[in-house]
């Protein structure tokens, strides 16, 4: 079993308190990165890591462990403040974020940072990557989980549909896909883009047992991905977890224009100021 | 440099099976011995011969369906858990419609994935254009760290599979539709990376790879009867190339001739050329397909009209020859 220790909800909420906070300080110091789509997946993520998945940061190429794969690349401020919570890294290279040499590179890459499940980046892709890592479970007869996280912006990718058919299709109970859906893509609104809804339906369509929840609360979170990882009913998980992009940082919530463009440091600032007086 | 066969006998076309049937043969051999090799095939493995694999290994063989970028997106998730995945569809369609997975998902993260793309080139015949390769040297031998095979013939075939296997990294093996003239015995070796050098000619040399090998050996039959010496080199391997083979021609006969089922843009001929320019630039001709898409025919009248047998590789000879 994991060997991490199980955290009451108020716990992950002072880690996933932290993390805001290591996510916003990160993409100030880098001048660049998402903090958006990063905000968004907090609390999935801390119930993923201290809650649910199955792992340990002193065996991180553990052949049991649970794998969790961030096909949205972009929010990878979130996974690298979640691997610094976790033991994986060292807190102290947050602050090298997409600086030459650093191993948190602008978008997940496996050659820098090893504890990395795949390398990420181009939309779409991470799904089908999951289905490999759920399938080599089934040969190897292990019970790992594999935990896929996409965006919604991410699913008009038609490569999403391809891989959603098969597991569907090949009933990979042993996959969890979970869609931040944040409502917003770089160009604005995914309403007014493309929108993918009904997201649920469309998974129950290829043959996927789904959930919506609210992807900020613990109450929500946890239930969800533990019924996924347990689910023993021949069909993969999608979990469409209802997100704010930029949850926590006022000015950020729910503004297109924060996806991609990094704090200021004033706005560091202001932000972290605001988080940290949320704590209290 | 790999092995050098000492030509003493004039060249016969003698018709061995399709380097896609080798793919297959090797394969189910392979996967005697080794458990982790798992083979994925996007509805095409009848024409690709994983099949083969699929009777004897049904457990460890997955049909995708038509869906092949998520089928190289599932081989990199298979390499990830420390399976080596095989994966096969026609060139055309694993290459271009799978290029930014096998970029993003495969090359970036340098995993241990094997791909094979059959039906390469325009020999394929009657289906036409939609359906050849003519690009995929180009496409993989530019993403960084791939290896990249086209071999000429059944031993060929059945040989680099296994070496396949064997090498860690992705691999990416071109196979053709036709039967192949037979080039090599049980005998011959191949190493990835070590061209397979035919003779020790001194006055051109014809680098070619995969179909191309038995014509550039009957073109080479017939100018050593004009009293023309020719060496023949199989560049099985586009890449890594062996350059060190290229710059030995280049010294030795001081004129090449690159022969290739491919473009000419970014193929086997402008690798050579860049080897040689390096090393030793001498005067070269390119036999390949000039700028255009092939049409529906039979196999032999499109290599005819699209230049690529071995009278267009002697006329090819004969020009280079004039420019030393």
């Amino acid at each position: 079993m994991s060997n991490q220790p199980v955290h009451p909800v108020d716990k992950l909420r002072r880690i996933a308190l932290h993390m805001r906070l290591d996510i916003v300080k990160m993409i100030g110091a880098a001048g660049s990165g998402h903090p958006g789509g990063s905000l968004s997946e907090v609390e999935l993520l801390t119930a993923l890591y201290f809650r649910v998945m199955r792992h340990d940061a002193k065996n991180p190429t553990w052949a049991d462990r649970d794998r969790f794969i961030l096909s949205k690349g972009h929010g990878c401020p979130a996974l690298y403040a979640t691997y610094a919570e976790a033991g994986y890294i060292d807190p102290g290279l947050l602050n090298t974020l997409r600086k030459l040499g650093s191993p948190l590179q602008g978008h997940p890459d496996k050659r820098m940072l090893p504890v990395l499940e795949a390398s990420t980046g181009s939309l779409g892709q991470g799904l089908s990557i999951g289905i490999g890592t759920a399938l080599a479970a089934k040969l190897d007869r292990r019970d790992y989980h594999t935990f896929v996280m996409v965006g919604d912006g991410e699913i008009e990718e038609g490569q999403i549909w391809e891989a959603a058919m098969f597991a569907g299709f090949h009933k990979l109970t042993n996959l969890t896909c979970i869609v931040d859906n944040n409502r917003q893509q770089l160009d604005g609104f995914v309403k007014d883009i493309l929108d993918p809804a009904p997201v649920a339906e469309k998974f129950r369509a290829f043959r996927w047992r789904t959930a919506e929840i609210d992807g900020h609360d613990f109450e929500q979170v946890i239930p969800a991905l533990e019924e996924a990882r347990a689910a023993k009913d021949g069909k993969p998980t999608a979990i469409v977890a209802h997100t704010i992009k930029g949850k926590g940082v006022s000015f950020m919530e729910n503004n297109p224009e924060w996806h991609g463009v990094a704090p200021k440091p004033e706005q560091v600032q202001a932000a972290v100021k605001e988080l940290e007086a949320a704590a209290v | 440099m790999g092995t050098t066969t000492t030509v003493k006998t004039k060249f016969e076309l003698k018709m061995g099976v399709a380097t896609r049937e080798a793919y297959g043969q090797a394969l189910a051999e392979l996967g005697k011995t080794n458990p982790n090799i798992v083979v994925l095939d996007a509805d095409l493995s009848k024409s690709t011969y994983s099949a083969k694999f699929e009777k004897q290994f049904p457990e460890r063989f997955f049909t995708i369906g038509i869906a092949e970028a998520n089928m190289v997106g599932i081989a990199s998730g298979l390499a990830l858990s420390g399976k080596i995945p095989f994966a096969s569809s026609f060139a055309v369609f694993i290459c271009d419609k799978g290029y930014d997975q096998l970029r993003m998902s495969v090359a970036y993260p340098h995993v241990n994935a094997k791909f094979c793309g059959s039906h390469g080139g325009i020999s394929i015949g009657e289906d036409g254009p939609s359906q050849m390769a003519i690009e995929d040297y180009a496409l993989m031998c530019a993403l960084p760290g791939f290896t990249v095979l086209v071999p000429a013939d059944e031993f060929a075939g059945r040989a680099l599979v296994k070496a396949m296997a064997e090498h860690k990294g992705p691999v990416y093996m071109r196979t053709g539709r036709p039967k192949a003239p037979i080039v090599y015995g049980a005998n011959d070796t191949f190493q990835i990376g070590k061209a397979n050098v035919h003779g020790d000619g001194s006055d051109v040399a014809i680098i070619a790879c995969g179909l191309l090998v038995a014509q550039a050996l009957v073109a080479q039959s017939q100018l050593e009867e004009e009293g023309i010496s020719v060496r023949v080199i199989d560049m099985h391997t586009l890449k890594p190339l062996d350059e060190e083979a290229v710059a030995q021609a280049a010294r030795a006969c001081g004129a090449i001739v690159t022969a290739e089922e491919h473009v000419l843009e970014g193929g086997l001929g402008s690798l050579v050329a860049k080897a040689a320019a390096l090393s030793h630039p001498v005067p070269m001709e390119f036999v390949g397909i000039q700028n255009t898409y092939a049409e529906s025919g039979t196999p032999d009248q499109l290599m005819e009209k699209y230049g690529l047998t071995a009278p267009h590789i002697i006329a090819a000879v004969k020009r280079v020859l004039k420019r030393k």
